[in-house]
């Protein structure tokens, strides 16, 4: 059998990169943090690839699975084996997550939660849906999305749309503790999945759009009590960062170094919020995210660097004090949010094994950085339409070290309030958006679904007014120009290098978390509704259904019964859906750009659907399963 | 300013912050303002519609879409104002707006009543609405009216 023709193809590369990664994800995945805690569990139940224990599939953030059953020779027969209708009409991100025969399935508001049994057909054991506000919807810039439910020590941890976080019993669905995490009169909801890391639930807030100060928190898992809560902008004390031991590209910060980048008090409208992605290294004992758009997105209104905006943070889990920072887009002029997940893997750079966290960030440059010291590696566009800045200065004797290099002509502040900058690319989507990438330790490489999108982008004064909208720019986005005229690609990245190793064209966003399994192939989903599963090595598509709603939900697998299955939310949506319902009716007479997603209401409706899928036959691959495919790795 | 104090009448208790200019139009026109609160000549809209696109698409956009078109969440306000009166937009964006249906599909618009940046240009914000609903306004962003020939951004200029 040709298992994997592209395997001896696959192999060259297989020496050149010298397996660099294959120690890296597993490694992490099985060492013992220093403190013993109460779901240590996790770290081991992650390493058991028949579960989904955590929304990225594991601390490191790189949604692979070890499960080969479903491969590229057999995925082309893939089936639907069941589905799930959340009764929900929003969009749906995140994903499911599946621990021992039980599925968990969230949705948007009104966050509903489901447990439903592997072992009897779906039927739902327990459903929980919160009380909570209608008022808090408007507040949600961009849809009331939630990127899904948190799991550890027999609890599943809900962040609402009304930033209340709540533990429920994993078994029963009984409410244990409720805790707020914020305000959302005044503009701080909750879209973001926490994360479980020692003894704690960590959680960030929403609220970019609405003038709020950005956080990262942690709750005490058992009891929901607040241990320690850093601010993305602010005096020191309320950062969690200390002038002399907290360091920004190896140098420490200094005193002040975020109020003295803001003038006057205009940090307390700052925004950094967190509401992406957050990974965890049980050995250096730290956790990784970042902060997103300065307030107000006209530039002019806010003069200095902004910090920490647009940064990531490594932070000791146990006191939440920073270990390093590092700001991808001081001063931000187009909402590049540093938001995006920071994926853990030790690769080989220059003939020396790092241990690095990639970064593929919303301002289209994506950043290996070395995740014990902070040190920058690489840092490289990974779509070549990016044109806002040319390059990421990689000097350390340069006083622009670590700093974009903006091009006057695409500079919003520069060009002024009240003046239309023409042609920005990326788009305030960015390269890519909360969308998370997958890894694989076998190719060494990156699978990353990106936005292939450019924007005008007019900033203009505002006001600000507690719970109202305090953005300041009139934007018009539009698929890049001079491309193929689509508005998305998936790419395969090889984070050592800097280099796009392929691109595989989409008409629209990929706003669909990746996944790559040891079968050799890589799934995402598409705005129109399609699962796609491509060959990890080539890009070539090998199998597509259509779900009935365009998907922004993240692919998960799993194993039941001696069968993998794969399993995705649809539900159109999020920023993505914002335009959904604008046809092309009109044309584009006087136009030179239309709005981007203007035709995507020509394929795909509103839903709210659960779809797993499987090979056909029985569990065990008596049909149609090469023999040899069908071994779990275990460990 | 008579819009103003129609306005107020319409909005009660509600905090009004001030309102940006349209008054002259409809007195220099002799049309009734509310159903054609716009100049477009060639193609080339007044300051009124023009600034009503950019305020619409700093706060409006994220729920009702580019160009007013809609989103997955909100309606097509290129559709709503074709039935929608002057002074229901107002009472609407003043005091907000619920509905329920199954499904968790409640839908929420909230009060814009206390922010400046819509209630200082509300009237642009419904010139360029109403001029979109009229077909007159392509999607996009507009070409304006040189501003000599252009009465809604001299009035403009000389309420600030």
């Amino acid at each position: 059998m040709h298992k994997n023709a592209n395997a001896t193809k696959g192999m060259e590369e297989m020496d050149k990169i010298t397996l660099r990664a294959a120690c890296s994800v597993f490694a992490l995945a099985v060492a013992a943090p220093t403190a013993a805690y109460a779901n240590d569990e996790l770290i081991e139940m992650q390493s058991d690839p028949k579960n989904w224990v955590m929304q990225l599939g594991n601390y490191s953030a790189t949604r692979y699975s070890e499960l080969e059953e479903i491969n590229a020779d057999n995925v082309g027969d893939l089936q639907v084996a069941w589905t799930f209708s959340t009764g929900v009409l929003r969009g749906h991100e995140g994903g499911p997550l599946v621990i021992d025969g039980v599925m968990y399935v969230h949705t948007p508001f009104p966050n509903k939660v489901f447990a439903l049994d592997l072992n009897d057909s779906g039927r739902i054991i327990w459903s929980y849906e919160p009380q909570q506000d209608p008022n808090v919807i408007p507040v949600m810039c961009c849809d009331t999305v939630n990127r899904g439910v948190a799991y550890g020590d027999g609890k599943i941890i809900l962040h609402q749309a009304d930033t209340n976080v709540v533990a429920l019993d994993a078994e029963t669905g009984e409410e244990l503790w409720k805790v707020a995490n914020g305000d959302p009169s005044k503009g701080e909801t909750g879209t973001m999945s926490p994360l479980i890391a020692g003894d704690k639930v960590l959680v960030g807030n929403s609220g970019g759009e609405f003038g709020v100060q950005g956080h990262m928190t942690a709750y005490n898992l058992e009891t929901g009590e607040q241990e320690w809560r850093a601010y993305s902008v602010g005096p020191d004390d309320q950062i969690l960062l200390d002038p002399q031991e907290t360091t920004h590209l190896g140098e420490p910060v200094g005193e002040n170094s975020s109020v003295d980048t803001w003038e006057g008090d205009q940090w307390q409208l700052g925004g950094g919020t967190v509401w992406g992605w957050v990974s965890y290294d049980p050995e250096l004992n730290l956790v990784y995210y970042g902060s997103g758009n300065p307030g107000t997105w006209n530039p002019s209104q806010r003069p200095g660097d902004n910090k920490w905006s647009m940064t990531i943070f490594a932070r000791d889990l146990d006191t939440g004090m920073a270990k390093w920072v590092y700001q991808m887009t001081p001063h931000d002029e187009w909402d590049y949010d540093g938001v995006n997940e920071n994926m853990l893997v030790d690769i080989e750079i220059d003939g020396e094994e790092r241990k690095v966290l990639v970064h593929p960030d919303r301002n289209g440059f994506a950043y290996t950085l070395d995740r014990e010291t902070g040190e920058l590696l690489v840092a490289e566009k990974y779509d070549p339409a990016v044109n806002w800045a040319t390059e990421v200065v990689m000097d350390p004797e340069s006083e622009e070290y670590g700093r974009p290099q903006v091009v006057a002509e695409y500079s919003t502040e520069q060009n002024g309030v009240d003046v239309n900058s023409e042609g920005i690319c990326p788009a305030a989507l960015g390269t890519k958006d909360q969308q998370p990438s997958s890894f694989s330790p076998e190719t060494g490489l990156f699978y990353i679904p990106t936005n292939h999108v450019c924007m005008d982008y007019e900033p203009f004064q505002v006001s600000y007014t507690a719970g109202q909208p305090y953005v300041g720019a009139t934007l018009s986005m539009y698929p890049a120009p001079d491309s193929h005229g689509g508005m998305g690609n998936f790419i395969a990245w090889d984070a050592a290098a800097g280099e796009i190793v392929w691109s595989k064209e989409e008409p629209f966003s990929v706003w669909s978390g990746a996944l790559a399994t040891a079968g050799d192939i890589v799934f995402y989903g598409t705005l129109e509704g399609y699962l796609k599963a491509v060959d990890m090595e080539s890009g070539e598509e090998l199998y597509r259904f259509k779900t009935p709603s365009g998907i922004i939900g993240n692919v998960t697998t799993y194993e039941h019964e001696g069968k993998q299955y794969i399993a995705v939310l649809s539900g159109i949506g999020g920023w993505a859906g914002i335009g959904l319902a604008a046809g092309l009716t009109e044309g584009t007479d006087g136009l030179g750009a239309v709005g981007a997603y203007a035709s995507l209401s020509d394929y795909t409706q509103l839903g709210g659907q659960l779809t797993v899928f499987a090979l056909p036959g029985e569990a065990g691959g008596a049909s149609d399963m090469d023999a040899g495919a069908e071994e779990d790795s275990d460990e | 300013m008579r819009l103003m104090s129609k306005a107020a009448v319409l909005i009660g208790g509600a905090v009004m912050l001030s309102l940006g200019a349209a008054g002259a139009q409809e007195e220099a026109e002799g049309d009734n303002w509310e159903d054609k609160p716009y100049i477009i000549e060639d193609g080339k809209v007044d300051y009124g519609v023009y600034n009503g696109f950019r305020r619409y698409h700093n706060t409006c956009h994220t729920c009702h879409g580019p160009d007013a078109m809609g989103s997955t969440f909100a309606p097509a306000l290129v559709e709503s104002l074709k039935d929608m009166s002057y002074a229901d937009f107002t009472e609407t964006v003043v005091n907000g707006r619920q509905s329920s249906g199954a499904g968790g599909s409640t839908s929420v618009m909230p009060s814009f009543g206390e922010n400046p940046d819509v209630m200082l240009y509300i009237d642009h914000i419904y010139a360029y609405l109403k001029a979109r609903a009229d077909g007159e306004v392509a999607r996009g962003r507009p070409e304006r009216l040189d501003p000599e020939n252009d009465p809604v951004f001299q009035e403009y200029q000389e309420s600030q």
